[in-house]
């Protein structure tokens, strides 16, 4: 559990950060710094955020503007379904719960083992990244590009590595390293022909396929 | 736009991307249940992680891109087959892909 909350700690910094490049971004696409923040704290999820203020600063339309961010909103759907039995939360934590699920802290929670470091791993991330982006989209939105460009720190290289160390202990059989292997091949196909959030709902697509079609659990897997 | 419809977009948006956050943590959990459903979920959690490595390490919105983000990405894999922590791992990948744009390149 506490290698849950170091997990989540350390995806927090690396993807906090980044809002300061989505403060600067949607300022500079024509949202003042009151609409920028009601965007970050209310959609809260970056793919989206990021999508509507390019369609925004594109000149497109409202509309447009709303579909896209919904369209890349819709693998949160499929996280919530991944997440919600495992946190086994009701109410109003529920509705909390469904607003901080985004590739984070989904991404750190389903990696756990036990369910306390599930739920430890999803709200500590959850918690975390909502914080620290806010804040960071913030500083963005008030300083502009004064601030500099976080990949001049490595922290997209830091995102991309701890997506690695969340999937690597779960390769160890061979259905998985097959399921991640064609994750890979659809994803890097898929990402100049998609706009940004489709691939990884292609990714998981290929999965379900694979999951529903595929024999019931090998010896290998049944001890898991 | 206007500040009014800039508005109306920035609500509307976030309107639709809670309800679709909702909906998933909503699904009926007897659904969920299913050992076939059970063994799809881990499947899924596999390939979300593995395409989420893909797009954050080559992706440029909607464009592939090879820079200082690969050779990172190796020395992260390096380090995990070395079992090295968490944070390690995390930490090197970042120090990996700064050192290597200080330098001029990626």
């Amino acid at each position: 559990m506490a290698a849950a909350v170091r997990q989540g700690l350390s995806v927090s910094v690396a993807t906090g950060l980044y809002g300061v490049s989505f403060g600067a971004l949607s300022v500079v696409a024509g949202l003042d710094v009151l609409q920028t923040m009601a965007l970050s704290l209310l959609l809260f999820s970056g793919g989206s955020q990021f999508a509507l203020v390019g369609v925004v600063a594109a000149g497109g339309s409202p509309v447009a503007a709303v579909a896209t961010a919904s369209l890349l909103g819709v693998r949160n759907t499929l996280y919530g379904a991944v997440v919600s039995p495992l946190l086994q939360v009701r109410g109003w934590r529920r509705a909390l719960a469904a607003h901080l699920t985004i590739d984070e802290s989904t991404a750190v929670g389903v990696a756990q083992r036990d369910p306390a470091a599930v739920r430890a791993g999803f709200w500590t991330t959850g918690i975390g990244v909502f914080a620290l982006w806010n804040a960071f989209v913030l500083l963005g939105a008030l300083a502009g590009d004064r601030l500099g460009d976080p990949r001049a720190w490595g922290l997209d290289a830091a995102a991309a590595a701890a997506f690695l160390a969340l999937v690597w202990p779960r390769l160890a059989t061979r259905r998985a390293r097959v399921v991640a292997a064609l994750a890979v091949v659809v994803s890097a196909a898929l990402v100049p022909v998609v706009p940004a959030g489709l691939p990884v709902l292609a990714a998981a697509a290929v999965a379900i396929v694979v999951g529903l079609v595929s024999r019931p659990a090998v010896p290998e897997e049944a001890t898991r | 736009m206007t500040p009014g419809v800039l508005w109306t977009t920035v609500l509307l948006a976030s309107v639709a991307c809670f309800a679709l956050k909702l909906a998933g943590h909503l699904v009926p959990e007897h659904w969920l249940a299913d050992e076939r459903v059970q063994r799809t979920s881990a499947l899924v959690t596999v390939a979300l992680l593995a395409s989420l490595v893909v797009v954050q390490t080559v992706g440029d919105g909607q464009a592939v891109v090879l820079d200082a983000r690969v050779p990172a990405l190796a020395v992260a894999a390096v380090a995990l087959a070395l079992r090295a922590p968490f944070v390690v791992v995390v930490v090197l990948a970042a120090g990996a892909a700064a050192g290597l744009r200080a330098l001029g390149w990626g």
